[in-house]
């Protein structure tokens, strides 16, 4: 965003850091392409899906995130949170 | 009616219980011993409120109505909480950094704290939860209605309006006891959090409660209650994909959006760190949340009478099978839902109402403005709790009014996407610096606008508020106007067409009114300070109030902080400045750190606006703008005073490191001195006392030995006074402490009187003097006798030293650039290089030793002439040793 001068390349720790975040940022991402799924399923017709398939795979998804999201916040809260600028 | 008043028994006790945990939180916190109440565990629970009786009730008949899509309400706000880092944590410290008390507060505060801006959110607000408030009413006392068997859809609706008018009151009682105890500064109410949070356990143990009966007592299992679920008629995936899809935005934008999700996540919030916690705690009690949702609903379908109301399944299925504690506990989670709901909400939007409605009113009707004296404290408080009460009655009037009639899910998303309309502003307001407070008032209005025409006033039904002409034909016949076809789109679902025209064209007016317009400075710094909050938290906007009596400021804050506490920021703020007292200057960092103070109990606009009326108006610097202007050439500059910096640092570094080995020489030459000195001491000190011991011990001794040993010791005597002359000498001139007698000469007559002296008592054919007759008549303005004295020494080093066989000293004086150098050159073989360096430290004596003298001769000289401002320096290259003597510019006068 500015024109500040940065360092070309981090020590190791502040780069895992960094990719950390990156993941935690993509998890929203993920999780949306996920539950978008839904939508490519048939609403009419023999093949229409069964609600309780869909309810596993909501779920499914949803415990997925969860895990994913705590596992992430308590690397990252081990990572040390000197700064919040993930930039 | 053993049953009812069973019940409301229970409502009191449970009541009860809560009105204990909010006393014994807020007792806590202000004895400091709150520590667990801001657990990030605390903070989860608190978002619960998210899931109100909407959901407690309401998911399971929109589950029995439409199905999987119940779920969109959950997944959406998942998302939200999943993907935390992008939104929520730039929220959350917005919300710290700029004490912002409520969603109105934060859009306002964004826009330039443009009050009016405050005020169109805060009504919109109360337009979209009015219809949520009621729906909390309805939940509660049709459940009431539900529970002792009266619950009739024909039913007289007295009894149930008495209920929902109790309800009301006792929910309005509590928020005021605990929402508006104190003015809290940072605006967090320990008590009504820990509430919510023990409600929202109640809540959610409630529901799992009744899954669990549904699965394992009712059905047969998971597997059987599978087989169930396919049987049922929402057996299969018959959701359309644009619902499914609007639907999870909406509810992630209500999410944001919605005034008491936003007291609970950003006002609430007590550390950033709790956001963390959150990001997969909350998506984790959602998910237990409405796991159980869809069993319950074909459970209910299947074992209840066709045309019962699904909404309340979650009581009528345990009603059916006569387990009563069981729906009594679910009665209980539902009342929680509603209640922890209208409390919040209430609590979030009385801040709203008071801060941007009532207290500008009465500020600028009540005697004239800010500067009147008394404290308003209690005013804000009144305000607040007369709002609480206005909006909950409010509530109920859209609840009596509406009848109660419309199934609860509908009502919920006409209320979502009403507060939805704030996402375009508030996601633009932190992401991007040019959004402008005509962009934020053009995409409201545009967006509720479309809102209240294509959704709200068509769901109070065809022929009421719409006409069935105007739904079919469009306004005047205009077709492409009509409130569910917009642009003669037709066959959209009413919701999806509502939401997406309404948030599309929000955001486009938003984008592209703020991309003509030009913002004021205010709204500029507000922007650069929203935009780049991570990068500088603590650089706020400033006052230019030099005019400003800090006197005023004084009155005006002890009316809003409370004397104590206003005195107590000031004293802190003037030990700050470093001034002793209890006023501060009023520099511009502490009307910053005053307004802030402020702004926590009445609002951001309200806060600047009573600051501005006392400080008079200017409230943006040159320096502001400038920074505005140029942030990065500031930021390149404050970039290149750091490398400068650090150049001075390592500079200064050298000059030590250069420092320190000069004095460690020194310190070495100290010695080596000493030992010097010890030495040459000691040898005159041999001979004395040798012979003296001889004088002493020999009794026949001739006269002319005696005279002999005498000599002797007289001539060691007086080396040993000569060296500590010298030594005296030197250590006057080099500690500085030589005053000078200046007096004007001649060159001339000085070099005669040097050479003179320096030749006395030798022959005068031991050294010959050839002087060249150059500028000798240059008249000279300096201390006269140590001038001579360094002649002497040269003259005398010559006549000592030089190994020629017939020694002679050229004198050449001559005058360049105003400067006279005298030079002594002798036929010699002059000074080894080696020896060169040296000759001018003390003791050092160059070549074999011939003649006696201490080596301290040249080291005077060298002393003296740099007192006297000139040099004395070795001149290589001349043949013998040469010695260049050069007087001070000043020191010469124009003898012509």
């Amino acid at each position: 965003m500015s024109e500040r001068p940065k360092h070309l390349f981090l020590e190791r720790q502040s780069y895992r850091r960094r990719r950390l975040i990156d993941l935690i940022r993509m998890c929203p991402v993920i999780g949306a392409i996920l539950w978008a799924v839904p939508l490519l399923w048939r609403t009419d017709g023999a093949e229409q899906i069964s609600t309780s398939d869909a309810v596993v795979y909501v779920f499914l998804v949803w415990l997925g995130l969860v895990l994913m999201s705590a596992f992430l916040a308590r690397a990252l809260r081990d990572g040390g949170d000197a700064d919040g600028d993930g930039s | 009616m053993g049953t009812l008043n069973m019940l409301v028994l229970v409502c009191l006790v449970y009541v009860a219980f809560l009105f204990l945990v909010a006393f014994a939180a807020e007792r806590a916190a202000i004895r400091g011993k709150g520590g667990w109440l801001r657990s990030p565990i605390v903070y989860t629970l608190s978002l619960s409120i998210y899931c109100t009786a909407w959901t407690f009730y309401g998911a399971v008949g929109y589950a029995a109505r439409s199905g999987l899509e119940y779920l969109t309400i959950y997944i959406g706000p998942s998302l939200v909480m999943v993907g935390w880092w992008w939104v929520l944590r730039k929220l959350v410290r917005i919300g710290r950094t700029q004490r912002v008390t409520s969603i109105a507060d934060l859009i306002s505060s964004r826009y330039g704290k443009s009050n009016l801006l405050a005020v169109g959110v805060t009504v919109l607000a109360v337009i979209g939860t009015t219809p949520y408030i009621a729906l909390q009413l309805q939940s509660v006392t049709v459940s009431f209605a539900v529970f002792s068997d009266v619950y009739d859809a024909s039913a007289p609706l007295g009894e149930q309006e008495s209920n929902a008018l109790l309800v009301a009151a006792g929910l309005a009682l509590f928020t005021i006891i605990f929402g508006t105890r104190n003015l809290d500064v940072n605006e967090r109410h320990h008590g009504v959090v820990m509430a919510i949070a023990v409600e929202a356990v109640v809540k959610l143990f409630a529901l799992l409660a009744v899954g669990v009966f549904v699965v394992w007592g009712i059905g047969g299992g998971v597997g059987d209650i599978l087989q169930r679920i396919d049987a049922s008629k929402i057996g299969t995936w018959q959701i359309e994909g644009d619902r499914w899809a609007t639907l999870i935005f909406l509810s992630a934008a209500a999410f944001l959006c919605l005034p008491r999700m936003f007291q609970v996540l950003v006002v609430e919030n007590d550390s950033e760190d709790h956001l963390r916690t959150a990001s997969w705690a909350f998506p984790a009690y959602l998910m237990v949340m409405s796991l159980f949702v869809v069993p319950i609903a074909v459970v209910g379908l299947d074992l209840l009478p066709a045309g019962s109301n699904p909404d309340f399944f979650v009581l009528t299925v345990p009603l059916a099978t006569g387990n009563n504690s069981l729906a009594m506990l679910s009665f209980l989670g539902g009342f929680s839902s509603a209640t922890s709901m209208v409390i919040v909400a209430a609590l979030a939007l009385s801040t709203m109402v008071s801060n941007h409605i009532v207290m500008p009113i009465w500020l600028n009707s009540n005697f004239g403005g800010a500067t009147v004296s008394g404290d308003v404290r209690h005013v804000v408080l009144l305000s607040r709790r007369i709002s609480i009460g206005a909006v909950v009655t409010l509530g109920y009037l859209y609840y009596r009014m509406s009848g109660g009639g419309t199934a609860l899910a509908s009502i919920g998303l006409i209320s979502f996407a009403g507060v939805a309309q704030f996402l375009p502003v508030l996601i633009g307001g932190i992401f991007w610096r040019g959004a402008t407070r005509l962009g934020a008032f053009a995409g409201l209005t545009v967006g509720f606008v479309i809102w209240a025409y294509a959704l709200l006033l068509p769901s109070f039904g065809t022929g009421t508020l719409v006409s069935e002409a105007l739904l079919a034909q469009g306004p005047l016949g205009i077709g492409w106007l009509r409130p569910q076809a917009f642009f003669g789109i037709t066959g959209m679902d009413p919701l999806v067409h509502a939401i997406f025209w309404s948030i599309l064209l929000n955001a486009l007016a938003f984008f592209l009114v703020s991309l003509g317009g030009f913002p004021s400075p205010v709204e500029r710094l507000q922007g650069a300070q929203f935009v780049n909050v991570f990068e500088h938290s603590g650089t706020p906007q400033g006052w230019s109030g030099d005019l400003v009596q800090s006197e005023d400021l004084m009155i005006m804050a002890q009316r809003i902080l409370g004397a104590r506490e206003a005195q107590g920021l000031f004293e802190r703020e003037a030990k700050r400045q470093g001034m002793g007292g209890v006023l501060p200057e009023p520099s511009p960092d502490f009307l910053q750190v005053l307004e802030r103070e402020l702004s926590g109990s009445v609002g951001v606009a309200t806060a600047h606006a009573m600051v501005e009326q006392i400080v008079g108006g200017a409230s943006v610097s040159v320096e502001d703008l400038m920074a505005v202007a140029d942030e990065t050439a500031q930021i390149m500059e404050h970039s290149s005073q750091l490398e400068a910096k650090s150049q001075e640092l390592s500079r200064t570094a050298r000059q030590l490191r250069q420092a320190n080995d000069k004095l460690t020489q020194i310190s070495s030459q100290k010695d080596a001195f000493l030992s010097q000195v010890s030495h040459e001491l000691r040898t005159p000190m041999t001979s004395i006392r040798a012979f003296s011991e001889i004088l002493r011990d020999t009794d026949r001794l001739s006269a002319a030995e005696q005279t002999k040993y005498s000599t002797i010791i007289h001539d060691e005597a007086l080396r040993l006074t000569r060296l500590l002359d010298d030594l005296l000498d030197l250590s006057v001139l080099e500690s500085g402490q030589v005053s000078l007698n200046v007096q004007t000469g001649k060159l001339d007559g000085l070099l005669d009187h040097a050479i003179a002296t320096a030749l006395t008592g030798s022959g005068q054919d031991s050294l010959r003097i050839r002087r060249t007759r150059g500028h000798k008549q240059a008249l000279l303005r300096t201390d006269l006798d140590r001038l001579s004295q360094v002649f002497i020494n040269l003259i005398g080093n010559a006549q000592k030293y030089c190994d020629a066989e017939n020694p002679e000293l050229r004198i050449e004086v001559s005058q360049s650039n105003g400067q006279v150098t005298v030079d002594f050159i002798d036929n010699g073989h002059g000074i080894s290089k080696k020896d060169q360096a040296v000759i001018f430290e003390k003791f050092a004596r160059a070549g074999v030793q011939r003649a006696s003298g201490a080596g301290l001769g040249l080291a005077i000289c060298r002393e003296i002439m740099t007192r006297l401002g000139g040099t004395v320096s070795y001149l290589p290259g001349q043949g013998g040793a040469a010695f260049r003597v050069v007087l001070a510019d000043q020191d010469q006068l124009a003898a012509q």
